[in-house]
């Protein structure tokens, strides 16, 4: 027998090569990175994440060079109607036939929670960008997913802190009357009165509320220094509108918004919001990186974009470089690895991923700029002051979520 | 201090004034629902549509045209109308012969295609119309201070209100329209053109929806889902005031807007639901309406 122990050597050499090639190969399923955007394309919060944030995916992807480990990236969408149920079935649908390996946006916190779950149940990767509420990962926490951008925690840390050590003391709440305004009055409440204040009276009005000029009128028979505004989207713009009609500003009374996005101010116009004292998580004119970045997303949307809408771009730029630097899209393995990872870009500065799923990262307080400061149609806020990623969130010490141990 | 159920009585002043303007809104919009009921036996679904039309035409208006509020208040109405009739002319004319369901559906699925349209071109968070130079500012009433705008609302408003229910119950016109919808056959006889009066009557309920439009532009944001919200209430409106009764939608309509401005003081979170109450109450008791006559 002709055999040849270097033949032999280069056989297995050869062979053990290409089961190597194989398994990386292997490690990404179905040879393609397939991401799913859900949000609300067409209903109240639309302007906030939706289409602008499906663009700020598909450049992220772009930016990427469309393929990661040698396969390609495919990137499909739906509009999730603000409907826990329509979202959760999407996403249910793309587990069993579109072999989903990341589902990105989600908007309405309702629609998150109940995606989280099945994220859960199938094993997936999910990453959050446009939930407020703070649940999200605390009694909602799954080692399925990240909240990137902000929530409620950070809201009423920032706005309402800032607001009583300027003098406002006492405060007159006015909620939305469901899961998301419950939670954000019970943080301002505390935040409120850990800091001195008071709250002297609270009105929860129905979600969505077109007139708000009653609930104004009481606030401002309550003689309170500050309306506290627990509400979002065309609720906040409703009740920013009629209390300016009302002179509640001239009557020597503060609003407060503590869910305030770029485009609800761009809607309102200055004229409406000046002196407005809101939490961000970001904004596109903070600087160098923040503008270089938003003015390529303007070019194509002719709009400037929402920390949302910049959160999305941020985050699947993470988790593409995750997925080529682990060689794999297994969502257990990038979940770990994206954890190890620090997030440090033109969105998140001192960014992280805490085990609860939740990415730290410093918020700013920014108030809404007059008409006379303004020098342009997206020149709206000044940013006044940065809240330290370690401050700015809920501490884990007070995490209720199972993955901490407490 | 006087006091009413535990609120000042500055405060309930307030809110009644408050719930009136709010009712004179409901009552403009469930009039150019009854009108349209009432003679041509329509549910204009689209309504709430035309409205937010009335409102964008005004905005779009001064955005690039210049043209002012006040020219926007006699202009929309009647560009906003002449789409109503264009409307009824080639389509709703085609389906008169049907069930009402059709209509139904047909003017539904319009209001979702102008909504939707203009969602794609201009987002949902909406603008804000300047209030117009002339109304800025504020009276003191003593309990409340009224801003001058919501004021001229009230007063425009009624006078409409009031201005449409004489034309259609005490004018020979109204006598035509009432007529040609009772019996078309007889009134052509009689050389009608009962046709032309149909187109004009719709176009008429369209140009008051627009009317309401332009009125409530420096309100709230105008955006292309303002008319969808509104839409169901005022719907609810037009059944308590019974279907068609044009009295009795605007009497309904300020009182809808009364008692919902009282359930905003004293218990917040049913606001949005005391109309459908009241609505069910009445269908129990008077299927056909305060208002409606007896089927």
């Amino acid at each position: 027998m002709t055999f040849n122990k270097k033949t032999l050597a280069s056989s297995i050499a050869l062979a053990a090569a290409t089961l190597m090639a194989s398994g990386v190969q292997a490690q990404m399923s179905d040879d393609e990175v397939r991401i799913g955007y859900l949000a609300d394309m067409s209903g109240t919060y639309r302007d906030l994440a939706g289409p602008g944030g499906l663009e700020a995916l598909m450049m992220a992807v772009e930016d990427f060079g469309g393929e990661v480990n040698g396969v390609p990236i495919d990137v499909f969408s739906a509009d999730d109607r603000n409907s826990a149920d329509v979202g959760a079935n999407t996403v249910r649908g793309w587990f069993d036939e579109e072999n989903v390996d990341l589902v990105a946006g989600m908007v309405a916190s309702s629609v998150s929670i109940a995606v989280t779950k099945l994220l859960e149940e199938n094993d997936g990767l999910g990453i959050i960008s446009g939930s407020a509420a703070s649940s999200i990962t605390n009694e909602h926490c799954t080692p399925n997913h990240i909240h990137w951008v902000y929530d409620t925690y950070p809201l009423a840390n920032g706005t309402a802190k800032a607001v009583v050590e300027q003098g406002g003391k006492t405060w007159f709440m006015l909620t939305a009357d469901y899961a998301f305004g419950h939670a954000l009055e019970g943080d301002v409440t505390k935040v409120v009165e850990e800091n001195g204040g008071e709250i002297v009276d609270t009105i929860r009005h129905p979600f969505p509320t077109n007139d708000f000029s009653s609930y104004i009128l009481q606030a401002q028979g309550s003689g309170a220094d500050i309306i506290g505004l627990a509400n979002a989207g065309s609720d906040t713009v409703n009740a920013i509108t009629t209390a300016s009609q009302f002179g509640v500003v001239q009557g020597g009374q503060q609003l407060a918004g503590l869910l305030i996005f770029l485009n609800d101010v761009h809607a309102m116009g200055l004229e409406d919001t000046q002196g407005l004292l809101l939490t961000t998580g970001w904004y596109w004119d903070m600087d160098d990186q923040a503008r270089e970045w938003s003015e390529r997303y303007y070019e194509r949307t002719e709009r400037m974009p929402t920390m949302v809408q910049a959160g999305i771009y941020s985050s699947t730029m993470h988790y593409l470089e995750t997925v080529a630097e682990a060689g794999t899209d297994d969502p257990e393995t990038i979940r770990a690895a994206m954890a190890e990872r620090p997030v440090e870009d033109f969105f998140a500065r001192n960014g992280y991923i805490r085990e609860d799923g939740r990415m730290v990262h410093d918020m700013y307080l920014a108030q809404v700029k007059s008409p006379e400061e303004s020098t342009g149609e997206w020149d709206l806020y000044d940013i006044q002051a940065t809240i330290p990623a370690e401050e700015a969130y809920r501490p884990l010490s007070e995490s209720q979520c199972d993955l901490v141990n407490n | 201090m006087t006091m009413i159920f535990g609120v000042p009585l500055a405060v309930f002043m307030g809110q009644l004034m408050l719930g009136l303007i709010n009712g004179a809104f409901y009552a403009l919009l469930s009039l150019g629902l009854a009108v349209i009921f009432g003679l041509l036996k329509i549910v204009n679904f689209a309504h709430g549509a035309q409205y937010m039309l009335g409102a964008f035409a005004a905005l779009l208006g001064l955005q690039y045209l210049g043209l002012n509020y006040w020219v926007a208040l006699l202009v929309v109405p009647l560009v906003v109308g002449g789409l109503g009739m264009l409307i009824e002319r080639t389509l709703l004319r085609r389906i008169a012969h049907l069930d009402h369901l059709y209509g139904l559906l047909l003017t539904f699925g319009l209001a979702l295609i102008f909504e939707g349209t203009l969602i794609n071109f201009f987002g949902v968070s909406g603008s804000s119309y300047p209030t117009p130079t002339a109304l800025e500012g504020g009276l003191n009433l003593g309990f409340m201070f009224l801003p001058t705008y919501r004021a001229w609302v009230l007063v425009a408003a009624l006078v409409v209100c009031l201005g449409t229910w004489f034309i259609i119950e005490r004018t020979r016109l109204g006598a035509y329209l009432r007529a040609g919808t009772e019996n078309s056959a007889l009134m052509q006889a009689f050389g009608v053109n009962v046709p032309l009066l149909i187109t004009l009557t719709y176009g008429f309920g369209v140009a008051l929806a627009a009317f309401a439009g332009v009125l409530a532009a420096p309100l709230y944001p105008v955006s292309p889902t303002m008319g969808s919200s509104l839409l169901i209430v005022v719907f609810a409106v037009v059944v308590i005031g019974g279907m068609g009764s044009i009295l009795g939608a605007i009497l309904t309509g300020l009182s809808m807007g009364l008692i919902e401005g009282l359930t905003k003081v004293y218990y917040p979170e049913a606001a949005n639901t005391v109309i459908f109450l009241v609505m069910i109450l009445v269908l129990l008791l008077r299927p056909s309406g305060l208002f409606g006559k007896e089927a």
